[in-house]
C-alpha cells in the first residue's frame, strides 16, 4: 500500500510540474540562478585556495649553517626538525650545492665569479629549509631552534642565522591576509547563499500560493496532509534537479572561456578544475537543489495545510 | 444523523448564526433556503468543521466534530460528499483524474478507480468527457463532474452548497433530479439554494433561515 502511495505521489508530482507550464519553468529558473551562485562560490574558493595556498608555498625559513659545520651535526639537527608536527616539509642544501646553486645563478655575472675563483675554497655553508604546514606555525619552528631542544644537540655553534626573524614582519601580515580573506570568502558565501535560499522559498512559496484552493480542496474531499503535501514536495525535487542540469549545462561554455582568457588571471585553469570535479559539483548541485526545492515546498504548503 | 445544538457563529462584528438547533436523520433530502447571507453556507462549513462554532455542538453520530484532531477529521471528511457553487474542482488534474483522486485519498486500489470512475462518468452522463480539464467543460458538466466526485466513495452525507448556483434552468433541473436519485439510493442530502423553484421541484423537507436563524422547518412536507 506504502508504494501504491508513493508511486501516486511521484507521478502526480511529475504530472503537476508538467502542467505547471511558465509557472514550473520560473521556478526551474530561479532555482537556476541559485545554484549557478553556488557553482560560482565553489569555482571562487578554488580560486582562493589555489591563490592562498601559492603564496603560502612562497613562505618558508631557512636555517644557514657556519662554513665547515659538520654534516653530522646538520643531520642531528634536521632530523629533530623533521619530528615537529608543525612542519610539512624539510630540505637540505650542501655547502657544495650551495656553492654550485651560486654559481649558475651568477654565470654571467663575471666579477662574482672572478671573485669566487680568487679565494680558492668555498666560502658558503649549507642551508635547510623548512616548510611549515600553517604560516602561523612558522613562529614556534623558530623558537624550537632558538630553545635549548635545538641547542641541546650542540648545534647552536653551527648555525650561523635563521632567516625567520629578517621575514617575520612579511610572514605575519600574509598570515593575517590569509586568515582575513578566508573569514571574508566565508561570510560572502554564507550571505550569497542565504540569499539565494530566500529568494528561491519566496518563488516556490508564490507557486504554491497559485494552488492555495486546491489544497483546500483536497483536504475537503478527504485528503490526507501527505497526500496532499507529497506531490507539491516532489515537484520542488524536480525543480532542483532541471536546474541542477541546466546550471551544469550553462557553466560548461561559461568555464571554457574562462579557461581560455583567464587562466593567467585567475591563476587556474577553470575549465581542466570544472571538468576535473564535475561529479563534486555535480553532487552537491543536485543535492542542494532537491533539498531546497523539497524544503521549501514542505514548509510553503504547512501554512494551507492546516485546515 | 446530525445534530445542531444552540449553534451560533459570530465573525467579528457579525453574526452568521443565532442559536441554531435541528436535527438531520439518515436517509433524509434536506434543503436549506435562505438569502444570501443567511447563514445557509456558515453552516455547512460548520459539519466539516472547516469554521469553529462560536457557541453550541456540531454532532455527525455521536461526533464532536470540532474537537475532531486532523487525522480524524480528515476520515469524517471521507464520509461526507460535498457540492459546491463555484464545483472546486481540481483544474490541473482531468475529469477521470479528479474523481480518482478523490479514490486514492481514501485508499481504494488502482483496480478500483479504473472500473468505478468511467461508471460514473457515464452516472453523470460525462463519460465523453473523461479526459477534459475542467476548464473545458460547461458549468452544468463541472457540476455534474462535482456531484461524481462527491459520490464515488459512496458517502453517507452529501452536502451540496449552492449547487445549482452558477447554471441555467436546464443545467439546474439535471443537477436536482441526480441528487434526488442519490437520495432515492439512500444516502442523506443536505442542499443550501436560495431558489424557490428548486425546492419545489423536489419536494422534500425545508428548513428556512434568515439572518442566521431557523424561522421555518417544514418536517412535516415528506
Amino acid at each position: 500500500m506504502a508504494i501504491t502511495v508513493l508511486k501516486r505521489i511521484i507521478k502526480a508530482g511529475f504530472l503537476n510540474f508538467k502542467r505547471g507550464g511558465v509557472v514550473s519553468w520560473a521556478a526551474v529558473l530561479v532555482v537556476t540562478i541559485t545554484l549557478s551562485v553556488i557553482t560560482l562560490i565553489i569555482l571562487l574558493q578554488a580560486v582562493l585556495h589555489f591563490s592562498l595556498a601559492q603564496i603560502k608555498d612562497k613562505v618558508d625559513v631557512t636555517i644557514y649553517f657556519t662554513v665547515g659545520a659538520g654534516e653530522d651535526k646538520i643531520m642531528a639537527l634536521k632530523s629533530s626538525i623533521e619530528k615537529l608536527p608543525e612542519v610539512s616539509q624539510i630540505s637540505y642544501t650542501s655547502a657544495s650545492e650551495a656553492l654550485k646553486l651560486f654559481r649558475d645563478r651568477h654565470s654571467k655575472d663575471y666579477p662574482t665569479i672572478q671573485a669566487l675563483d680568487e679565494i680558492g675554497e668555498n666560502p658558503l655553508g649549507g642551508y635547510l629549509n623548512v616548510k611549515a604546514k600553517e604560516i602561523g606555525q612558522y613562529e614556534s619552528i623558530a623558537n624550537f631552534l632558538k630553545s635549548g631542544s635545538a641547542l641541546s644537540l650542540d648545534s647552536a655553534s653551527i648555525v650561523d642565522k635563521v632567516n625567520y626573524y629578517q621575514n617575520k614582519l612579511v610572514i605575519d601580515r600574509l598570515n593575517t591576509i590569509i586568515s582575513g580573506a578566508q573569514k571574508l570568502g566565508f561570510l560572502i558565501t554564507l550571505l550569497l547563499v542565504l540569499i539565494s535560499i530566500v529568494i528561491t522559498f519566496n518563488t516556490i512559496r508564490l507557486t504554491i500560493f497559485i494552488s492555495k484552493e486546491e489544497i483546500g480542496v483536497m483536504r475537503l474531499v478527504g485528503a490526507s496532509k501527505m497526500h496532499v503535501r507529497g506531490p507539491f514536495m516532489i515537484e520542488g525535487a524536480i525543480y532542483g534537479a532541471v536546474a541542477t542540469f541546466f546550471t551544469l549545462i550553462l557553466f560548461w561554455p561559461a568555464t571554457a572561456w574562462l579557461g581560455r582568457n583567464m587562466t593567467n588571471f585567475l591563476g587556474i585553469n577553470m575549465y581542466d578544475y570544472y571538468l576535473a570535479n564535475f561529479l563534486n559539483i555535480f553532487a552537491i548541485l543536485l543535492f542542494s537543489g532537491i533539498i531546497l526545492g523539497v524544503i521549501s515546498s514542505f514548509l510553503a504548503v504547512r501554512k494551507y495545510l492546516n485546515k | 444523523m446530525i445534530y445542531f445544538n444552540n449553534v451560533s457563529k459570530v465573525y467579528r462584528d457579525a453574526t452568521a448564526l443565532e442559536d441554531v438547533t435541528f436535527t438531520v436523520e439518515a436517509g433524509e433530502f434536506v434543503s436549506i433556503v435562505g438569502h444570501s447571507g443567511a447563514g445557509k453556507t456558515t453552516l455547512t462549513k460548520l459539519i466539516l468543521s472547516e469554521e469553529m462554532p462560536t457557541d453550541g455542538t456540531v454532532f455527525f453520530e455521536s461526533i464532536n466534530v470540532h474537537k475532531l484532531k486532523n487525522d480524524d477529521l480528515t476520515k469524517l471528511r471521507r464520509r461526507i460528499g460535498m457540492v459546491f457553487q463555484d464545483f472546486k474542482l481540481l483544474p490541473n488534474k482531468t475529469a477521470y483524474e479528479n474523481i480518482a483522486f478523490a479514490m486514492e485519498a481514501v485508499g481504494k486500489t488502482e483496480e478500483e478507480i479504473a472500473s468505478d470512475v468511467p461508471h460514473v462518468l457515464e452516472l453523470v452522463d460525462l463519460s465523453h468527457r473523461m479526459s477534459h480539464f475542467p476548464g473545458q467543460m460547461s458549468g452544468g458538466e463541472q457540476q455534474r463532474l462535482a456531484i461524481a466526485r462527491a459520490i464515488i466513495n459512496q458517502p453517507e452525507l452529501i452536502i451540496a452548497d449552492e449547487p445549482t448556483g452558477n447554471l441555467d434552468p436546464v443545467n439546474t433541473h439535471e443537477i436536482v433530479q441526480i441528487l434526488k436519485k442519490i437520495n432515492d439510493l439512500g444516502t442523506t442530502v443536505i442542499l443550501t439554494t436560495h431558489n424557490r423553484g428548486v425546492i419545489e421541484s423536489i419536494n422534500k423537507r425545508v428548513i428556512t433561515m434568515e439572518n442566521g436563524k431557523v424561522i421555518r422547518d417544514s418536517k412535516h412536507r415528506k
